[in-house]
């Protein structure tokens, strides 16, 4: 058998975003020893990338924001089918967290009295979203990364953890391989906390970058957790569609959280005939109303007009962009148009500082001058491995999970803004109870030799066979399957069509090939993380066939409507005898006096 | 559709390595490190190449295009003139891994030694917008490294061992004039970090793909600090005749 080197720690974080670091961070504070695990370089995870903001309800633009608002926003966001207890201590916690990052040494934008600012999104009632003109992600990141290295985390970089081993029915430890050299590693660890981001990887346009392989939602379905909510795939409605090298990359909404305006090709602003009956009221009826609130914003003043219709939740704006383009009424390369030009050019530019430059240096339009061309794209999965609200645990002893690769926490659909908010909140708490689980541990669970070798021969293999496919082939066939069959509108026949196409190609993948040596092969690397993809695309196309309704993110063509019945379930995803295996569990159920929360409405409008 | 010539650095030393050439379709709008994913993807599929965001917003994909230090996925193809050929080739500063991956672990080493962020303890977390403005301009860093890959300190003469590099006295920057940071770097700055070194001629400022001011407004205003601190004829008068204060 190959070489490997062996590294032990209490606590192995697998990713270094937002989630896996500040997980590190506070197991690293409650006195075990952490090791960190990162495929890219320290600091360059997905979390980087974010830019609009981080929800949390500081109150300190709009006094009227509290907690259970930011609750309430979040569930209906989700349509209800929120794990209750994650959202709630995700608003009532988040506020700690980000006063947490600048006395870390964040930096972020201030208010006129010299407190965080914050700014509008979609979805939530107040403006709520703390940031850094457009790269919040790099401020948080940074500000984290700092944190850590200061704390005697091992960090391993551009490493890829291909296998969970297991003693017994508990973690024992993680396999995996340096890209660097390709050299063989086994960390022995207590517990494990899988940060590993989303899936992103497996669909042609997407703002995700190749890090998202769906490698955490894989490793967890293999050591026996499973995932929830599958079928909830976030498509963002502003993604670049020009030129073809950047199609898919996101433009922030706080483009529109500034007051960025969507029109169709004929001039049409079309927004307002989408709003669903059940908020439409939350939004401005006309132009000019949307215009006072922009207006009111931007002079840090009180209006009672109602927010503009752009700022709907993004799995609605997505559909609409979706429907207007197909009806014929989209740009020349089709998209639609997102306008923030009619602002003042210097306000933009210090607003938007990086939407400036990606225009300008990639695209050759200045948005201060004109407007964007924007259409959907894959960016976010709703669905992960099911855990633990309060600890993080899955449901194998050992396994933890937090952030974009676990579920529950945003339901059927995700709010801007309260990604950031859901890494720090949940990795703290998952880097928390993995050190709690690892001191009440007796024994250091053993590495089976055998898994080892297993693990050591799946990675040998794509050398050794001759006859194999081409790895980038294969996935260029997985984009064209998932774009084509499980897309933002889905129906039976199709979703029944990708299936089956799926599991041809899934015979393939064991097939995928490669040459060359091991040092800093990207066609190796792919080979497995192909196998990583296409679990996860099973989980979503069956998940999305399973559920016969349209609900957030989840549009059916077959079941246009809402069931009320699905809304008490959650889809659970398992491995059963190596085959993927589905059911229904039901949905956590909130207690009584959250529930009065969506009794009573606010009478205050919304500023 | 037009193609392009794209002359790639292959190898695992810079001794042994060449550079081999691939055609390459060339789209509207097209960047460098479209053009490197489509040899990747169609041509060769063991290219080792490092990218995240391709929106300059990670600093991965450093490299040097025709020569000059350069975010791949910010360089447009059509900054060169048709027929011309491209070539491509790994930061020099830094070991080479593979084709066109450096070994910038070095970086990751120097920023564990730097003084991290301290508050005041009496601090209240309020401050205005206009006192965080040059902060914010150097948190702005996206650790490309392409900085320190052009800093003569580095890249000719090798001083990795005392000279920390642009892309860290701007973080340093960056703590010192952060309003609430209580620590005092200047003998860091001065002693470890080796400050003194660096001359001014400001070619890390010219690539800096974020447009950050590092000579003008991080290094100058840090060796002023440090000639303040240990320099300053006044203060070494009264020093040499009461003692250290």
């Amino acid at each position: 058998m190959a070489d490997y080197e062996v590294h032990e720690h209490d606590v192995l974080v697998v990713g270094a975003g937002g989630a896996g670091l500040r997980a590190a961070i506070e197991a690293s504070a409650s006195g075990v020893s952490v090791g960190l695990v990162c495929k890219s370089l320290l600091g360059k995870a997905h979390t980087v990338m974010a830019e609009g903001g981080i929800a949390a309800a500081l109150a300190n633009v709009d006094a009227e924001d509290g907690w259970q608002t930011h609750f309430r926003d979040t569930m209906n966001g989700g349509k209800m089918l929120n794990n209750w207890r994650m959202a709630q201590l995700h608003a009532q916690e988040a506020p700690d967290r980000v006063r947490e990052l600048e006395q870390w040494g964040a930096v972020f934008d201030r208010t006129r009295e010299g407190k965080i600012l914050q700014r509008a999104f979609g979805g939530h009632t107040w403006k709520r979203l703390c940031h850094v003109g457009d790269r919040t992600g790099l401020e948080m990141i940074r500000t984290l990364q700092d944190r850590g290295v200061h704390q005697g985390i091992d960090v391993y970089m551009e490493c890829a953890v291909t296998r969970l081993l297991k003693d017994g029915q508990r973690i024992a430890g993680a396999f995996g391989y340096f890209r660097e050299d390709g050299r063989y590693v086994v960390f022995k660890a207590k517990a494990v906390v899988l940060a590993t981001g989303g899936v992103g990887r497996m669909f042609p346009v997407t703002s995700n970058s190749w890090e998202y392989t769906a490698d955490g939602h894989a490793l967890a379905l293999r050591a026996g957790a499973d995932l929830i909510d599958m079928e909830f795939v976030q498509f963002h409605p502003t993604g670049m569609v020009w030129p073809p090298g950047v199609r898919g990359l996101l433009v922030t909404e706080g483009v529109r959280g500034e007051g960025g305006i969507l029109r169709n090709s004929a001039g049409e602003r079309f927004m307002f005939k989408y709003l669903p009956e059940a908020t439409r009221k939350d939004y401005a009826e006309t132009e000019d109303e949307a215009k006072r609130w922009v207006d009111a914003a931007i002079a840090g003043q009180k209006t009672d007009a109602r927010r503009p219709p752009e700022l709907s939740t993004r799995d609605n704006v997505a559909r609409s962009i979706y429907l207007e383009v197909k009806a014929g009424r989209g740009t020349p390369h089709g998209g639609v148009f997102l306008d923030i030009s009619y602002q003042d050019a210097e306000r933009v530019k210090r607003k938007l500082p990086s939407m400036y430059h990606q225009f300008k240096e990639l695209a050759d339009v200045d948005i201060t001058r004109q407007p964007m061309e924007v259409g959907p794209t894959m960016h976010y999965i709703m669905g992960g491995v099911r855990v633990d609200a309060d600890t993080g645990e899955s449901r194998v002893p050992g396994l933890f999970g937090a952030g974009e690769v676990t579920g529950g926490m945003h339901g059927a659909n995700r709010l801007g803004g309260n990604s950031l908010s859901d890494l720090i909140v949940f990795g703290r708490r998952a880097g928390l109870g993995a050190a709690n689980y690892v001191k009440a541990l007796n024994a250091r669970p053993q590495c089976s030799d055998d898994e080892i070798k297993a693990a050591v021969e799946e990675m040998e293999a794509p050398f050794k066979r001759t006859d194999g496919k081409n790895p980038y082939e294969l996935q260029r066939k997985l984009h064209e399957i998932m774009s084509t069959y499980v897309g933002i509108f889905r129906e039976e026949k199709d979703l029944k069509t990708g299936i089956a196409r799926l599991e041809e190609l899934t015979d393939e993948v064991r097939h995928a090939a490669i040459t060359g040596s091991k040092t800093y092969n990207p066609g190796w690397h792919m080979c497995h993380d192909l196998t990583n993809m296409m679990l996860a695309a099973q989980a979503i196309a069956q998940s999305a066939l399973s559920r016969k309704e349209s609900r957030g993110a989840h549009s059916r063509l077959d079941y246009p409507d809402t069931d009320p019945h699905l809304g008490k379930v959650n889809t659970s995803i398992y491995l059963e005898g190596g085959e993927v295996k589905l059911k229904q569990t039901p949905l956590p159920e909130m207690p009584e006096e959250l529930k009065q929360l969506f009794v009573k409405k606010e009478a205050t409008r919304n500023a | 559709m037009p193609e392009a010539i794209m002359k790639v650095f292959r190898g695992i030393s810079r001794e042994a390595g060449e550079f081999k050439t691939y055609k390459v379709p060339v789209e509207e709008g097209m960047v460098v490190l479209d053009a490197i994913h489509y040899i990747q993807g169609f041509l060769d599929p063991e290219l080792s190449v490092r990218w995240n965001c391709k929106a300059a917003k990670c600093g991965s994909c450093s490299a040097e295009v025709n020569g000059y230090p350069s975010l791949m996925c910010k360089t447009r193809m059509d900054r060169f003139p048709e027929g011309q050929e491209i070539t491509v080739e790994p930061l020099k500063t830094f070991p080479l891994v593979k084709d066109l991956v450096t070994d910038v672990s070095w970086n990751y080493e120097v920023n564990k030694k730097i003084p991290p962020f301290t508050p005041k303890p009496d601090a209240d977390w309020t401050f205005m917008q206009e006192d965080i403005e040059r902060v914010q301009e150097f948190r702005k860093c996206i650790e490309c490294f392409l900085c320190q890959d052009v800093c003569h300190v580095l890249r000719d003469h090798d001083r990795k061992d005392v000279f920390a590099g642009p892309r860290f006295f701007v973080r340093m920057a960056g703590l010192e004039m952060h309003p609430l940071d209580a620590l005092n770097r200047a003998e860091f700055l001065k002693d470890h970090a080796g400050l003194g070194f660096c001359n001014i001629t400001k070619c890390c400022t010219e690539v800096c793909p974020e447009e950050i001011h590092i000579t003008d407004n991080a290094i100058i205003p840090l060796k002023e600090r440090v000639v303040d601190e240990f320099y300053d004829p006044v203060l070494m008068f009264f020093k040499k005749i009461f003692g250290k204060s």
